[in-house]
């Protein structure tokens, strides 16, 4: 059993420094009729919802209960969340789909970083028993990452601050952070604020349709080649931060080293790890990299990898590209990782 | 097209208790994984993936947990997927990684669902103010005591109904030896005089606050043929989800139920339930959501539940056993007690559950919801594989 299975509409919100004015519903909403109207879809035309976000984003339980009642869930509809980047709802989708439960899924994603502080946040992610007591933070853990690959000569500052420099000067309306941006100066030694992503609160949405169905909804349809995602240990000193097995062998599994790519959109929050990146995933200077700019011009956390699968459809809908390479990550220093690889029909 | 057959080969659950200070998060979770996998006779480097769920990370204060449990479930270098959904959390995991079986994507993945409630206090974590929504009312008693009164009211159902439940699900428990309370002194007496909490729910027809895991090894037609003791074999499963807070909602009967059990019925084939179905595991934190359950599952008609639970129909050795390991209200390590209900059902039609066995059962529905009475996920699970 196998079936086509291919991602037909694209929307994501505006990614800001606050939405304070809004409510996770009212930043979502546009993004689910925008994503819906694209295909003529209504919510009760789709076989299959599943979304991504994080109760701890929010700072309440049960989240994601009140961002149900957007997708206009009456009649009762077939859903599910997960409690990671939206980029695993969309496989979670894509198996479902798979299965031949469901011919259409809607999946999407939210998050709003900027009612708390991210950094601090995200220390709750750690081993709760030795490591979150002592707050380090996710800066801190990228710059250790940043100073293993200068160590090992994989990169260093100036390289990284090309790096910066390349993902702002994007054409990206959605992107927060564009234009000419000063690297700054250092947050965490050696990763200058340039180095860092913006803080930012955004919304995304997909929608997969499965074989004729997608033709009949979608002029260029970005076929699912194929995904799959890996997650390594959590003890940051059992891991050669410098490298990414698991990411290696989710591209492997997805089909990624078959047929070389012409576009990536990886999903690095930190220019060092776009390094790390660029090495597990062989990927050399014949390759579009980020053409959305990243998630170091836009990085709302839990939506910030499904927005790179999402761009990179987008330029497959759009006849940009042919064949390209999608990436989402989680967890400190690129700990979990997920690959998928799309094509657009011969040209 | 067709789906590959989904099996439950392994399961595995801990001693749920009130605390489990002897062991981290991750000790807890190694501990069911551990028996589901020797249960299969499976090792670490027989899973291809694990699926993990919990309800609330503010439960236990870390976020997004699956990141830091990577090492302690054998993950490393596999994938893993973190389900939440609120109370029906755990079924939907189970389900979740069922489908990575349907679909061919892995042969053979790990499901486990847990809470370490002792870690924190749940009411509150389910209760952070936020401003402009309503707050929960303190805890989940709060929210279902006005369904309830609504139930009682809707279907003349005498208010003895609720004890008897509690009663029934309370001696269940002193045969399960997982189960967190045992009440070996427990008469209906005492539930009826126990301390009224949330008009009408007394203080025993509440669940308790449990620490657990539960988890299982779900398999293919292979797998199924190399396992060493009988599979249950998963003959149809289903979510519904429908809005927390609209006017159109039925919270006595919310239609998500209704629709979700329908699709379970029709992908297992069963046209009676009542008839077809030989026990159910389902998820009853308060002692009437039993009578509320049989009539939004089909087992009974619209006003006539709480008469099965009356005449005994639900009781160990009735015609329609439910709760047959004690239940929600014996156990609850609120996200796990929906796998736990998945797992038990599995477990009856193995032949596996001990003394809370019941005798023949070949079909056995398991059932969980979630959120305000808006998440629902089921699983039919039968002795016999469903035809090819």
């Amino acid at each position: 059993m196998s079936r086509d299975i291919a991602v037909i509409a694209v929307a994501q919100s505006d990614i800001l420094r606050s939405t304070a004015e809004q409510s996770e519903v009212e930043m979502l909403m546009p993004v689910l009729h925008d994503v819906l109207d694209r295909t003529g879809l209504k919510t009760a035309d789709i076989g299959f919802t599943c979304s991504g976000s994080c109760d701890y984003l929010a700072g309440r339980a049960f989240s994601f209960t009140l961002a149900l009642d957007g997708v206009g869930a009456w009649p009762p509809i077939s859903e599910s969340h997960v409690e990671m980047d939206g980029a695993w709802a969309l496989y979670e989708a894509w198996t479902k789909l798979l299965s031949g439960d469901a011919d259409t899924a809607l999946v999407y994603a939210y998050g709003k970083s900027s009612p708390g502080s991210v950094r601090d946040v995200l220390t709750r992610q750690l081993d709760p028993y030795y490591v979150a007591p002592l707050w380090p933070d996710s800066v801190a853990l990228a710059a250790l990452q940043a100073q293993a690959l200068i160590d090992a000569g994989d990169t260093d500052e100036p390289a990284l601050a090309e790096i910066a420099a390349r993902s702002r000067a994007t054409d990206n309306p959605r992107a927060q952070l564009r234009g000419s941006v000063p690297q700054g100066a250092y947050a965490v030694r050696p990763l200058r604020t340039g180095d860092c992503p913006p803080i930012g609160d955004g919304a995304a949405a997909v929608i997969l349709a499965a074989g004729e169905r997608a033709r009949e909804l979608c002029p260029r349809p970005a076929w699912i080649r194929g995904i799959d995602h890996r997650i390594e240990a959590h003890g940051l000193g059992v891991r050669d931060l410098t490298d990414s097995p698991s990411t290696r062998l989710a591209a492997e599994k997805a089909g990624a080293f078959e047929r070389p790519v012409d576009t990536a959109e990886l999903h690095a929050p930190f220019t060092s790890q776009e390094v790390v990146l660029r090495k597990a995933l062989g990927l050399d200077d014949s390759v579009r990299v980020n053409p959305s700019g990243g998630a170091l011009a836009a990085n709302p956390m839990m939506a910030a990898g499904l927005i790179r699968i999402g761009e990179a459809a987008s330029r497959i809908h759009r006849g940009e590209s042919d064949r390209a390479l999608a990436h989402a990550t989680s967890g400190p220093c690129l700990q979990q990782n997920l690959v998928a690889v799309l094509e657009g029909d011969p040209r | 097209m067709s789906k590959e057959p989904v099996a439950v080969v392994g399961i595995g659950q801990t001693k749920h208790v009130a605390a489990r200070r002897d062991v981290s998060i991750a000790g807890l979770v190694r501990e069911a994984a551990r028996r589901a996998l020797d249960d299969a006779e499976l090792t670490w480097a027989d899973i291809d993936a694990v699926v993990i769920g919990k309800a609330p990370d503010f439960f236990e204060g870390v976020m997004m947990p699956e990141l830091y449990l990577a090492d302690a479930l054998g993950a490393v270098g596999k994938p893993m997927l973190r389900v939440h959904t609120a109370g029906s959390v755990g079924g939907s995991t189970a389900l979740v990684a069922a489908n990575l079986v349907a679909a061919r994507v892995h042969a053979t993945v790990l499901t486990l669902a847990f809470e370490k409630q002792s870690e924190s206090n749940a009411m509150w974590g389910l209760s952070l103010p936020i401003p402009f929504q309503q707050p929960l009312l303190a805890g989940a008693g709060g929210f279902f005591a006005p369904h309830v009164r609504a139930y009682m009211r809707r279907t003349g159902a005498p208010d003895t109904v609720g004890s008897l439940v509690a009663y029934k699900d309370r001696r269940n428990a002193l045969k399960n030896p997982y189960a967190h309370l045992h009440e070996h002194d427990i008469t209906l007496e005492k539930v009826q005089a126990s301390p009224m909490l949330w008009d009408p729910i007394r203080y025993s027809e509440t669940c308790p606050s449990s620490d657990g895991a539960c988890a299982m090894v779900l398999t293919d037609r292979a797998g199924a043929a190399r396992a060493p003791r009988p599979a249950a074999w998963m003959l149809g499963g289903a979510m519904r989800s429908e809005p927390t807070l609209f006017a159109g909602k039925d919270a006595v009967s919310p239609q998500a139920g209704k629709d979700c059990a329908a699709d379970v019925y029709r992908q297992a084939g069963i046209a009676d339930p009542r008839r077809d179905i030989d026990a159910v595991e389902m998820y009853v934190p308060f002692s009437w959501y039993e009578p509320m359950w049989l009539e939004n599952l089909g087992f009974a008609d619209e006003g006539e539940g709480w008469k099965l639970t009356e005449s005994g129909v639900t009781e160990l050795d009735g015609d329609l056993p439910v709760n047959m390991s004690g239940g929600v209200l014996s156990t609850n390590p609120i996200g796990a007690s929906g796998m736990i209900r998945f797992a038990e059902a599995a477990l009856q039609v193995r032949g596996q559950a001990g003394e809370h066995q019941v005798d023949g059962a070949r079909k056995v529905l398991g059932h969980a919801y979630g959120g305000g009475s808006q998440f629902f996920s089921m699983w039919l699970v039968g002795s016999e594989p469903p035809d090819a």
